[in-house]
């Protein structure tokens, strides 16, 4: 099973960084021209040479995922001359980690106890409440929530800093100050979804013989709750969890440049400003191979943790 | 991404609708409870808050046809005395944005070109992804594998990315509105083919085991008949209801993409490029924001709502998966 995956991951892995490393070929006009516009004629030339444009596309693919797996993410070109992209993807990297774990913990120390409790529950005016709410989150965007908690809590109220980033290693209580804004605003619409998830998940997990003989039992109704309806349950919300990183990385990005952190998003956003096509090959690349690296390893994970599926697969 | 094949251990989980991601309406509630909208549907009815929602999605689309014939000001027309004035300004409802433009007109207009780009890059999906999508279901075998595969890679990138990318690879800087229009109908189609594809094959291999399309097949009906005539007419309700998500994931993305500098290209004024100028109003001026924000939560959830209600209604759950 683990091998058919892995097949299927160097299937997927090849398509996306042809895709990525074919990018600048697919520029309209002379690609040249696009990366460079502000070069003089010899600069675009020494260019030409540098990039070796005029390679086949298979000798161009393999060079660029030569480069991509040894470090080498190009450089951004200016009237200077060039700078190297992976000495700021080095420090941007952790920034956009740091945001979306922090983002995903918060969403599940929320989710998690409402989930358990609505399902509990279900059908009391709580589980309502708590429903439509959630179906009200999710219908808005992470930008809006973004804007309107720096609107409020950043310039109105003043509590907390609109902009910057501290590193945790820095200061870990300012670090927390300044994550707290973009994180909830990420967490927001994922709270929804892992909610409503486990809630529809436990509801159908309570009805199953198994928790009927621990209720008989007399095993306290938290326990039973926590201890043997909840475990069935994590199993589907880790995978949700893992395939909800596609969300959470688009939306980081979003996040990060309205807040002003300076993660991978922030990079994205100067490379798209500054039309800087090889930075933005090298730090979509990053995000994709990242974002099917993750997606494999969770459903690797999934097959591990469930001895149903392992068995049930081989 | 989540698995839409039949045979997945886990539901498909509900996906929110703030970034690109596929939707999956079919998860949304599962167990002995129904949700509001299940059970108004399950009566035949709107109820109150599908009733609301389509009010809501009339009066938006209304407004945005009529627009050119409504009596409002030219939404790029500066009159520097309301710039920066709230809503309540003595002839601006909604007040003046930071150039002193009508905040009104430019939300009115500006939902003409949101709603043709969402309208669009979903029809697009639609169709494209719906022809792949009944193809592979229907056909099985290697050309199923293949365009499981297109899918596959296609879903592999975070979707708002997808979308980011093609459009700064071939609209980026300064190009002509119309261009950065189409370029952004063509990505953003281009990324919802493989969630409109998996859902339409999903429910094709499911309709295609029933007995009325082996009769079809026995009394020797062509394949192409079959698929018009017997399958797709059961297969459009799946895919209408996911459509109709989708075009409220491609309205949060068109804001999604503003802020990055790549959306609808001023002049012409959209929801998302509101929110991105008034950005940087928002310390003195939060409602230029605020305008279209809760245009797009609105109409985001109206759609959200609807998208659920049709769910129900055919049962999308029972045949689509």
């Amino acid at each position: 099973m683990i091998l058919r995956r892995l097949a299927h991951l160097v299937i997927v892995l090849f398509f996306v960084t042809l895709f990525v490393a074919t990018l600048t070929a697919m520029l309209p006009g002379d690609p040249v021209d696009a990366i460079a516009g502000f070069a003089s004629p010899e600069q675009k030339e020494a260019l030409r040479q540098d990039l070796k444009l005029d390679d086949p596309v298979w000798v161009q693919y393999g060079r660029w995922v030569g480069n991509f797996v040894t470090g080498d993410l190009g450089n951004y070109y200016s009237v200077t001359g060039g700078r190297p992209v992976a000495d700021r993807v080095r420090d941007a990297l952790p920034v956009s980690l740091q945001l979306m774990i922090e983002a995903q913990v918060l969403a599940l120390v929320i989710a998690i106890p409402l989930g358990v409790f609505t399902a509990y529950r279900a059908g009391s005016r709580f589980d309502k409440g708590a429903n439509a709410t959630a179906f009200g989150l999710l219908a808005i965007p992470n930008f809006a929530v973004a804007l309107v908690l720096a609107y409020y809590v950043g310039v109105r109220f003043g509590w907390l800093p609109v902009s910057g980033y501290v590193k945790p290693s820095d200061d870990l209580v300012e670090h927390l100050r300044r994550m707290a804004m973009p994180a909830i605003a990420l967490a927001v619409g994922q709270i929804a979804v892992y909610m409503r998830l486990l809630r529809s998940d436990m509801i159908a997990t309570l009805q199953e013989d198994y928790i009927l003989m621990a209720k008989s039992k007399g095993i306290s109704s938290s326990r039973v709750l926590w201890r043997h309806a909840l475990r069935p349950s994590s199993l589907t919300l880790l995978t949700v969890a893992g395939l909800n990183v596609g969300v959470l990385i688009g939306g980081a990005v979003i996040v990060e440049v309205i807040f002003s952190l300076p993660g991978i998003g922030t990079l994205l956003y100067e490379a798209i400003q500054a039309r800087q096509y090889i930075a933005l090959q090298s730090l979509v690349a990053i995000i994709a191979v990242g974002y099917v690296l993750i997606n494999f390893l969770v459903d690797v994970l999934y097959a591990v943790l469930d001895p149903r599926i392992r068995h049930a697969r081989a | 991404m989540p698995e839409l094949d039949p045979a997945a251990p886990v539901p498909p989980p509900l996906i929110p609708t703030s970034t690109l991601e596929p939707v999956d309406l079919v998860a949304a509630v599962e167990g002995p409870e129904e949700a509001e909208a299940e059970r108004a549907a399950r009566r035949g009815r709107l109820g109150i808050g599908g009733t609301a929602a389509l009010s809501w999605l009339v009066l938006v689309v209304a407004l945005a046809l009529l627009a050119p014939v409504l009596p409002i000001d030219d939404p790029n027309e500066s009159i520097a005395s309301i710039a920066k004035q709230g809503p309540g300004t003595e002839g601006h409802l909604l007040g003046g944005d930071g150039l002193g433009r009508d905040v009104l007109s430019r939300v009115i207009w500006g939902s003409r070109a949101t709603l043709l780009l969402a309208v669009s890059a979903v029809l697009l999906g639609l169709i494209v992804g719906g022809a792949l999508g009944l193809v592979a279901g229907y056909f099985r075998g290697r050309a199923d594998t293949g365009l499981t595969g297109l899918f596959d890679v296609l879903l592999s990138f975070p979707q708002l990315i997808l979308a980011v990318t093609l459009v700064t690879v071939f609209a980026g800087g300064g190009v002509s509105s119309t261009r950065r229009m189409i370029v952004l109908i063509l990505a953003l189609g281009v990324v919802s083919i493989p969630v409109l594809g998996r859902i339409t094959r999903a429910s094709t291999l499911s309709w295609c085991q029933r007995e009325f399309v082996t009769a079809s097949r026995a009394i020797g009906a062509r394949n192409r008949s079959i698929i018009i005539g017997e399958v797709l007419p059961n297969v459009l309700p799946a895919m209408f209801s996911i459509a109709l998500l989708g075009i409220a994931v491609v309205i949060v993305a068109e804001g999604g993409l503003s802020l990055l500098g790549v959306g609808i290209q001023l002049p012409t004024p959209s929801w998302g490029n509101m929110i991105a100028e008034g950005r940087s109003d928002l310390r003195d001026a939060p409602y230029i924001v605020m305008v279209p924000t809760i245009a797009i939560f609105l109409t985001v959830l109206a759609l959200n709502y609807l998208g659920d209600i049709v769910r129900a209604r055919f049962d999308v759950r029972e045949s689509a998966l």
